[in-house]
């Protein structure tokens, strides 16, 4: 059994979920995106009372307001660049829309790897494809599921870097779940326009049956 | 739409194995593609060839050999029977009309065939040129012998005795080509047709010195066989037997001879048809092995869409378009390689001449064939695809 603190995030702030593996960060982001009901409590992201969702509603409520970064990516091996964001955009009912994705690659930098399949892809440039992928339909919400786990901290910096640039882009709230330390410090306290940051520290208290 | 595209791409990432499964599934649908052209030809050519041909008399011998040799012209006559007798016969009450068969020359490997104009009637073949022979030694050529041989009207050329084409040539008596018939879809177009007294005059040429020999051999006519249609159903009860205990000749009726022709066929064919289940049961078997990997490897894939919003069902359709599109490949793969092994077969047993096998044809059993691939490989996906619908994105975010 888990329990999570309260947290009010304002929209378009950042939040950093951090504590060590097993604490229930991945069951903290299920329930933020719908994905599991809390057996007691209420949520409310993106506006949207969560427990008002059942089944394909909560899917389509996903596809709109949940942007997901997973933490091994998962680009579809079989299709290219370009394929996997048209799939993002199937997979949502979205009519398709060659323009957006075009928008979306050229605002991280990798459209020219378009019709490149995921394989032939740097560990970089796949994250900034799924992070495009992400921000396709525009979310309210990004959820980045452990962004800088194996990379050295240039490419940790980099990724937080980006993260927080395409979120204030989309004026999304951010989520970064994640054990590494070295994120805390990669968020400027306070930037310029955006809200700052809030830590959510989850600790592993696993509460006994009673 | 856009699934079966992401299906299609899905489906060749994997390119070995998609190639493998589309030529087990095609093997086995071209087997069974092959086994109904070849029924459904067989059963037309006969149905075509025998129609209206109560019984078939002739000499003593094989009753099927004597409606293979008279009717379907594919083997050799047993024997001749007396003109004579055929006269005889033709006075018999129950005997409506009896057409004439003569077999005994050739020309390029196609018979020449001493009948009767009521030969060609019985057909209902018309004439695309000229007309029919009205003395011995004109002939009317069918259709395909006509093509194939290239000949025209005026032409001349000997027979040669044999129906294998290699034998004498009968050089004195020339026949002239007077007419060419419309293709009508019978035997009557791989046949040269020819007054019953074309092949008397060779062969009395032939053999006769002088006119005594003339008259003798004339007294001895023979004919191969007579087609014969009865005036009443009722005369197959007692007609042949009456020919088969009172002459010296034999009657074969061409539906029973057929019908157990097909009968002894019919092994071969449920041999072939057993082997064909078995390459479709191991095309699904493969499908599904296939199909259920698929899951299983792209299981965080699969999980991945449910968290961009796609509901259950749409994930496992996803997999069923793959199956879809190996149902769809592997039909028009099998219905192709069982039109090529029917023309192969048709070819290779020489039996395009005789119009029995070969040749495009698309009878509408054929529809089985996408039917039979759709069932299978979509029956083979329904497990991977419930496997599909119940992956959960809770999956995914455990992961580390």
């Amino acid at each position: 059994m888990l329990v999570f603190p309260d947290v009010d995030v304002p929209q378009g702030a950042v939040l950093l979920l951090s504590g060590p593996s097993g604490c229930g960060k991945s069951t903290w982001l299920a329930l933020v995106a719908a994905l599991m009901a809390p057996s007691a409590g209420a949520l409310t992201v993106a506006a949207q009372p969560l427990h008002a969702l059942k089944n394909v509603a909560a899917d389509a409520w996903r596809a709109r307001a949940i942007g997901f970064l997973p933490q091994k990516l998962h680009l579809s091996s079989a299709l290219t660049v370009v394929q996997n964001l048209m799939m993002a955009q199937w997979a949502s009912g979205q009519p398709e829309d060659a323009k957006r994705i075009h928008a979306a690659l050229q605002a991280l930098g990798v459209k020219d790897l378009s019709d490149r399949k995921p394989g032939q892809l740097s560990g970089g440039q796949a994250q900034r494809v799924a992070l495009a992928r992400a921000v396709l339909l525009q979310p309210r919400v990004i959820l980045a599921d452990e962004p800088t786990a194996s990379l050295d901290d240039e490419a940790a910096a980099d990724a937080v870097q980006l993260l927080l640039e395409t979120a204030g882009i989309h004026q999304a709230t951010l989520v970064i779940a994640t054990h590494d330390a070295r994120v805390a410090h990669l968020i400027p306290a306070g930037v310029e326009g955006q809200i700052g940051f809030q830590t959510l520290r989850l600790l592993r208290n696993k509460l006994s049956n009673e | 739409m856009k699934t079966l595209v992401f299906a299609w791409h899905y489906l060749w990432s994997r390119p070995l194995g998609a190639a493998l499964n589309v030529l087990l599934l095609s093997l086995g649908l071209a087997s069974i593609t092959f086994l109904l052209l070849v029924a459904h030809q067989l059963s037309r050519a006969f149905d075509r060839d025998l129609a209206g041909i109560d019984v078939v008399v002739g000499a003593k011998g094989s009753p099927m050999q004597l409606i293979l040799s008279g009717v379907l012209h594919i083997d050799v006559p047993p024997g001749n029977i007396a003109l004579k007798a055929v006269r005889e016969l033709e006075k018999h009450p129950m005997v409506a009309a009896i057409i004439p068969i003569s077999l005994g020359d050739s020309f390029q490997a196609y018979r020449i065939v001493g009948t009767s104009h009521a030969y060609v009637s019985h057909y209902e073949a018309s004439l695309a040129r000229g007309v029919l022979w009205s003395k011995p030694m004109e002939v009317v050529l069918g259709a395909t012998v006509a093509r194939r041989l290239a000949v025209t009207l005026g032409d001349t050329f000997a027979g040669s005795h044999g129906l294998g084409g290699a034998g004498h040539a009968h050089g004195d008596n020339l026949y002239t080509v007077v007419g060419i018939l419309q293709p009508s879809a019978s035997v009557l177009d791989r046949l040269i047709l020819t007054d019953t007294a074309s092949v008397w005059k060779v062969h009395e040429d032939a053999t006769a010195s002088d006119d005594e020999d003339r008259a003798i051999l004339a007294q001895e006519r023979e004919i191969t066989m007579a087609l014969v249609k009865y005036k009443t159903p009722m005369a197959a009860m007692t007609f042949p037997r009456f020919v088969n205990t009172t002459t010296e000749m034999q009657a074969a009726s061409p539906a029973l001879e057929v019908t157990r022709l097909l009968s002894m066929l019919g092994l071969g064919t449920d041999v072939l048809r057993a082997f064909a289940g078995v390459l479709l049961l191991t095309a699904a078997l493969s499908v599904f092995f296939a199909l259920w990997t698929a899951v299983r490897e792209r299981r965080a894939d699969l999980a991945l869409l449910r968290m961009l919003g796609a509901p259950p069902g749409k994930v496992a359709s996803l997999l069923l378009c793959e199956a879809l599109w190996l149902g769809l490949l592997s039909s028009v793969l099998g219905l192709v390689l069982g039109q090529a092994f029917t023309m192969a077969l048709g070819w290779f047993l020489q039996l395009d001449t005789s119009l029995l096998v070969g040749g495009l044809v698309w009878p509408a059993e054929l529809l089985v064939v996408p039917c039979l691939a759709l069932l299978v490989s979509l029956g083979a996906a329904l497990l991977p695809a419930l496997g599909a619908y119940r992956v959960s994105v809770l999956e995914l975010l455990q992961v580390r």
